[in-house]
């Protein structure tokens, strides 16, 4: 397998990167959402915020990571099959699930630095605070942060749809490439 | 001079028997944030947690010879709760405690003020929270009042009270164990006395 992409191949770099930030996705998905339903005796009350917290910044750091390589390893080009308006809708959808994945990161960052406290990433480091004191910023930063959480769920279910699509009805290369077969 | 002296003289001392007829009306002096809603919980019982609500309003009229005038109406902004931690606030004012997008605002009205003497007094009124309104009382202790430096005129009082939040509907208090039941409310508001109106207010 290749490292790097080509014209016409992911590389590895790359089918790892899809599969780590999806992976990520949904596991922050589900934890964020059932540590928002625990009571304050449950035994994860402390710890569940604590492992979305830092799994999401070192996420942020894959997201950026992910980025930079996309600029410096382009994906390949686009199968020759595909129609016009499937190479346009390809494109809106990735870019506007990297664009979500960052206000996600980003907004949950505001959300715990809203008066100035930092994020403690494990026994790692902390990310202090910078943008704080808007006037209830950590409730506006929460509602984007669970909006912009469902809008990438839902986006990524259209995107696993359409790849199943394009290998069960035009049985053509879309799914494998990501899995780095031919 | 002397003339104009005599008809000042005279000026303040009608004043002074319209003001003895009339209460003093006095808004709480938020602007210059002489004034503190706190409120304290016992954190599973070993500690207490402090808060404040940062933004209110209010007004009171004081009438040292007839209590039945003095009387006192705050509005405080929900959304304003703050105990010193981002994430707390946030779930605090979500709808699992109190929801203050449906409910954005919380009042009392007082029903009744009764002078104990010694500067101590019983406030009696309607705190409407949480869309839910119940009849509380509150010790109040006169702090002081004068002429304060720059031409005013101020007076302060402090009150404590306590509630039961659950009783108002407050989703997640159940959950937060039987030490913390009840919440400690202190009010401590000074109020700048306003230019008199010529009505008697009832």
């Amino acid at each position: 397998m290749l490292i790097k992409n080509d014209q016409n191949n992911f590389g590895l770099i790359t089918i790892l990167l899809h599969w780590l930030v999806a992976l990520v996705t949904f596991g922050l998905f589900g934890l964020g959402l059932w540590m928002m339903s625990l009571g304050y005796y449950d035994d994860w009350y402390q710890q569940a915020p604590d492992l979305h917290e830092g799994v999401g910044v070192i996420f942020f750091i894959f997201l950026l990571i992910r980025i930079v390589w996309r600029w410096i390893n382009p994906p390949p080009k686009s199968l020759p099959t595909l129609k016009k308006w499937e190479k346009v809708s390809s494109y809106l959808a990735h870019g506007m699930l990297n664009f979500l994945l960052l206000v996600i990161a980003i907004s949950g960052y505001l959300i715990i630095t809203a008066k100035g406290e930092s994020v403690q990433v494990f026994d790692l480091f902390n990310v202090p605070a910078s943008l704080t004191g808007f006037a209830n910023q950590e409730d506006i930063a929460g509602e984007i942060h669970l909006l912009a959480a469902w809008a990438v769920i839902g986006l990524a279910a259209i995107h696993t749809l359409a790849a199943l699509k394009h290998h069960f009805f035009d049985k053509d290369a879309t799914l494998r490439r990501i899995f780095g077969l031919k | 001079m002397r003339k104009l002296v005599i008809v000042l003289l005279a000026g303040f001392m009608n004043l002074s028997v319209i003001n003895s007829a009339i209460a003093e009306n006095y808004i709480i002096d938020t602007e210059g944030s002489h004034a503190f809603i706190q409120f304290k919980i016992k954190h599973l019982g070993f500690s207490w947690l402090h808060g404040q609500f940062n933004t209110f309003s209010g007004s009171f009229s004081y009438d040292e010879s007839n209590s039945t005038y003095s009387k006192i109406e705050v509005e405080i902004d929900t959304k304003s709760l703050d105990s010193n931690h981002a994430k707390r606030d946030k779930h605090l004012r979500s709808d699992d405690y109190l929801d203050v997008k449906k409910f954005p605002t919380a009042t009392f009205v007082s029903t009744s003020f009764e002078e104990l003497g010694d500067g101590k007094a019983i406030l009696k009124g309607d705190f409407t929270l949480h869309g839910v309104s119940k009849n509380i009382i509150i010790d109040v202790e006169h702090i002081g009042h004068g002429l304060d430096p720059w031409g005013g005129y101020r007076r302060g009082f402090i009150g404590t009270t306590s509630i039961k939040p659950a009783e108002y509907g407050l989703k997640e208090m159940d959950k937060l164990g039987p030490h913390s039941e009840a919440l400690f409310l202190t009010l401590s508001i000074e109020g700048i006395r306003q230019a008199y109106e010529h009505k008697v207010i009832d």
